[in-house]
């Protein structure tokens, strides 16, 4: 007789039940928790500080993609699927850039005050938008920064199709490094902390269901907007660092890469994790840089992995990892 | 004298706005599923056409009938293979016809979609003379050929069999389920007709111009902006924010400058989206809130 | 005067007419029933009553003033608490963590100090009362592995969460088993006993005529008739309506 085998699966989890006690008893466990990271921020700071200058900017542009992908899921999460990160990261890039050039602003002026001013103009601009059901955001989101380039390219407003060029830069490199890891690791364990809390829990039920949230006595609109500015701001981060890191803002901050290369590493990473994007912006940003002489065949590297994983891979790597270490499998005999 | 190129000018990019959108709109709203991948097969359809004409030597009207059926069954061949798996997953729909449109056009300009010599011969050459203003006898074409597609979708939706079963579908899926009606068949059929109405709009609208990558994301903009003021779905919403838009662009580029003219679906989305966010004639806000 | 006073709702649907001139009285601690045959308009007038749909005319007074033209989520704050007839439970989440966002409402913070704060053992408590065993496993499944009953039952909690003086139920019995109906009705009882307002749409009208006060009863989109269970039972206007022949 022939004999059958079935896959078991067993939570190697110690959490406790309620999801807010841990019950940590031995360094083994602690280690189990502490594993998957520290390792990570441990390892990508020393690649940071120990590679030369030109993988230093890699690193730094690895980052701000890690971000802007980390920021796009955190949108998809509440529901709000955004074609346009590059609305985002462009304002915030060009409000930095005004600052410093019309203003004569210091940097650590700037980069704050152009997060805020980013994120609170996407939401404004954003908000009637929110109040509608299905695929308008992403519609919306999408058009809006190819239009903003044209805005531009016609008034000739804020340098026009030059850009602005000649902004002040860092003090330097290890400055940048260090500040740019900071806010990445901020805002991934940030926002993982924030949707776990009671809080974030309806920003997170608004895209399972608005209408229950609604039935719930929520305002979703409120929520919607805050969710909005949450995102807008972190890109608008992006966008005022990558402007004084490259001492420029110009209408390629407005590029459809800024939107796609975000998607795609979320799709890659695992959509809906938070840490999935990031881990997918760290294979793909150096992979494109890598790639680099195939010029724009790169974008339609991107597109295909976007149609690959959505259509055929829908997991990601984040959810398949994570399976692999929170779970032992094993064969048993069927009886 | 101007305020009459005014109307016809108006009328033409009115007539090249609605061309455009309708394909977008009649398959958004027959199958649900909103094409990102419209602008690259507006753009692929021409290029095919190109290829036949340029390269092979084919007549223009048989290239042309070709490139429209080749792309309508690639149209549906994107529903078949890709979109039916994901289906109801409005999140991944809009992400794979993303992907796809951006695989399309950036890998047409990969392969050097870039000059003049991409372009589409005019159908008949020569302009008239109307209400003294000179018109190319094509963009007379366009508007003849605008109101013979909406003449032709309203007999085909409202006196076919399978026109009546894509208003069943898009009205109530279920209920046309259980009269025999297949939506996936109808779903791809009508992501068929979208693709293929995009390639004869690209035919019709391209000899004005070159064929170039860019113009595959203007024209997905254009068609979005459209059916964002018309309305999602419907047709006459489309019709109409074409004419408002159209007019409102050729005035903007006679008063003012051709350069501004993209600002103005700009400022049209804007204030659509703060008066009446669900379109001009948007009925789907109302038709969902029936939970 | 009536907690709930609905007065002239008409809505129309591209011209069908979903409700015509709809009034009812909903007294205080009572259960209303609201049965009808398919499409004659009752998940339309809840709809109404919630804010989900506006109305082409008339009013709808809570306690005296008109909640027409509020946003759901006001109505819901004000305490008109809505169940869905398909369940909408948020399905990535635990059964538990379903209850905190409710708990999360401004009514419920208003009334336990304004805060956000560890809300779990309260999620808890409530769903213990709709019939979810504590010490089991049920209360931290995911929302989108539990069977057809629980979220049912998940719907009903979260109307209990909300502390709503109405309780508006839109077929909370249909797609369930007649054990699991008799083990619910005790909690609407419950519900009723704690001086609470049922508004209940049904289609399992034996289940509904043992505990309902009042019945109304809708056809096209037309209040066709008013009373008592045992009266709405024995008119024969009624069930013409639901037969469709001459009786």
């Amino acid at each position: 007789m022939k004999e059958n085998y079935r896959k078991e699966r067993i939570a190697r989890s110690i959490k406790a039940r309620s999801d807010d006690i841990y019950a940590l008893t031995s360094y083994r466990e602690m280690w189990y928790l502490l594993f998957p990271r520290v390792i990570p921020i441990i390892g990508i700071a020393l690649v940071a500080y120990f590679l030369p200058l030109y993988w230093k900017k890699v690193i730094i542009t690895t980052c701000i993609f890690a971000m802007l992908a980390v920021s796009w899921d955190f949108l998809s999460n509440c529901g709000l699927l955004s074609l346009g990160q590059a609305l985002f990261f462009g304002i915030g890039s060009y409000a930095a850039g005004s600052l410093d050039h019309y203003l004569h602003l210091p940097v650590y002026v700037t980069i704050p005050v152009a997060t805020i001013m980013g994120g609170f103009i996407s939401t404004i601009i954003l908000l009637p938008v929110v109040r509608l059901r299905g695929i308008y955001f992403a519609m919306v989101t999408l058009i809006l920064p190819l239009m903003l380039m044209r805005l531009i390219e016609a008034t000739k407003i804020l340098g026009g199709t030059e850009g602005i060029t000649g902004l002040s830069p860092f003090p330097n490199v290890w400055v940048e490094i260090t500040l740019i890891l900071a806010a990445m690791w901020a805002s991934l364990f940030g926002l993982r902390r924030f949707i776990a809390s009671d809080y974030g829990l309806i920003f997170v039920s608004m895209r399972d269901n608005d209408r229950a949230t609604m039935a719930s006595g929520i305002n979703i609109y409120a929520f919607k907007a805050q969710s909005l500015f949450i995102g807008s701001s972190i890109c608008a981060f992006c966008g005022a660092f990558m402007t004084h890191s490259y001492q420029f803002t110009g209408m390629p901050v407005f590029a459809m890469e800024f939107s796609i290369l975000p998607i795609a590493a979320a799709s890659i990473g695992g959509i809906g994790t938070l840490a999935g994007p990031l881990v997918g912006a760290m294979i793909l940003v150096p992979l494109s840089e890598i790639l680099r002489e195939f010029g724009t065949l790169r974008i339609v590297f991107y597109g295909l992995i976007l149609v690959v994983c959505v259509v055929a891979l829908p997991e990601g790597i984040f959810h398949y990892a994570s399976r692999k270490y929170n779970e032992m499998e094993r064969w048993v005999k069927i009886e | 004298m101007i305020v009459y190129s005014m109307l016809i000018y108006g009328l033409i990019n009115s007539a090249i706005l609605a061309l455009m959108a309708l394909g977008f709109n009649l398959a958004f709203g027959i199958s649900g599923v909103a094409n990102f991948a419209y602008g690259a097969i507006y753009i692929v359809g021409g290029f095919i056409t190109w290829t036949l004409i340029s390269t092979l030597n084919i007549p223009y009207a048989i290239s042309a009938i070709s490139a429209i059926i080749i792309m309508g069954v690639f149209g549906a061949l994107i529903y078949k293979f890709i979109i039916k798996r994901i289906r109801g997953l409005v999140m991944s729909e809009v992400i794979a016809t993303f992907g796809i449109s951006i695989v399309l056009l950036e890998l047409l300009r990969y392969v050097g979609l870039i000059g003049f010599k991409y372009s589409l011969p005019v159908f008949i050459e020569g302009s008239v003379e109307i209400l003294g203003a000179f018109v190319d006898i094509q963009r007379l074409l366009i508007i003849g050929l605008m109101v013979l597609i909406i003449i032709a979708l309203y007999l085909f939706t409202h006196y076919t069999k399978t026109g009546l079963a894509f208003r069943g579908i898009a009205q109530e899926e279920h209920t046309s389920l259980s009269l025999g009606i297949n939506p996936d068949r109808i779903a791809s059929l009508s992501m068929g007709i979208g693709s293929a109405l995009g390639t004869f709009a690209a035919i019709v609208i391209l000899p004005l111009g070159t064929i170039t990558v860019d113009s595959g994301y203007d024209v997905l903009i254009s068609a979005l902006s459209v059916c964002i003021v018309g309305g999602l779905g419907s047709t006459f919403g489309v019709i109409i924010a074409s004419f408002i838009i159209g007019y409102a662009q050729t005035i903007t580029a006679m008063y003012l400058a051709p350069h501004w003219t993209m600002l103005v679906s700009l400022l049209a989305i804007l204030i659509i989206l703060a008066v009446k966010p669900s379109g001009l004639l948007g009925h789907q806000k109302e038709l969902e809130e029936r939970v | 005067m009536a907690l709930l006073e609905v007065q002239g709702i008409t809505k129309a649907f591209g011209g069908v007419k979903a409700l015509d001139d709809v009034s009812v009285r909903v007294e205080e601690n009572t259960l209303l029933g609201i049965i009808g045959p398919n499409g004659s308009g009752k998940t339309t007038l809840v709809n109404t009553i919630t804010g989900f749909v506006r109305p082409d005319t008339g009013s709808v007074l809570f306690k005296g003033k008109d909640v027409i033209g509020l946003p759901p989520y006001r109505i819901t704050n004000m305490g008109i608490g809505r169940a869905f007839q398909m369940v909408k439970p948020f399905f990535h989440l635990p059964a538990f963590k379903n209850i905190i966002v409710p708990l999360s409402s401004p009514r419920v913070r208003a009334s336990s100090g304004g805060r956000f704060g560890d809300k779990d053992a309260v999620a808890l408590d409530v769903l213990e009362e709709v019939g979810f065993e504590r010490d089991s496993s049920v209360p931290y499944k995911a929302a989108s592995v539990l069977p057809h009953g629980y979220l049912k039952r998940l719907e009903l909690a979260r109307l209990l969460a909300l502390k709503s003086e109405i309780f508006i139920l839109d077929e909370l019995f249909s797609g369930l088993s007649i054990a699991e109906v008799t083990s619910i009705i005790p909690i609407i009882e419950k519900i009723l006993l704690d001086g609470k307002t049922v508004i209940m749409v049904e289609h399992r009208l034996k289940e509904l005529f043992r505990i309902a006060n009042k019945v109304i009863v809708l056809n096209y989109g037309k209040k066709i008739k008013e009373g008592l269970p045992k009266e709405i039972l024995e008119d024969e206007e009624v069930k013409k309506a639901y037969l469709g022949v001459e009786v």
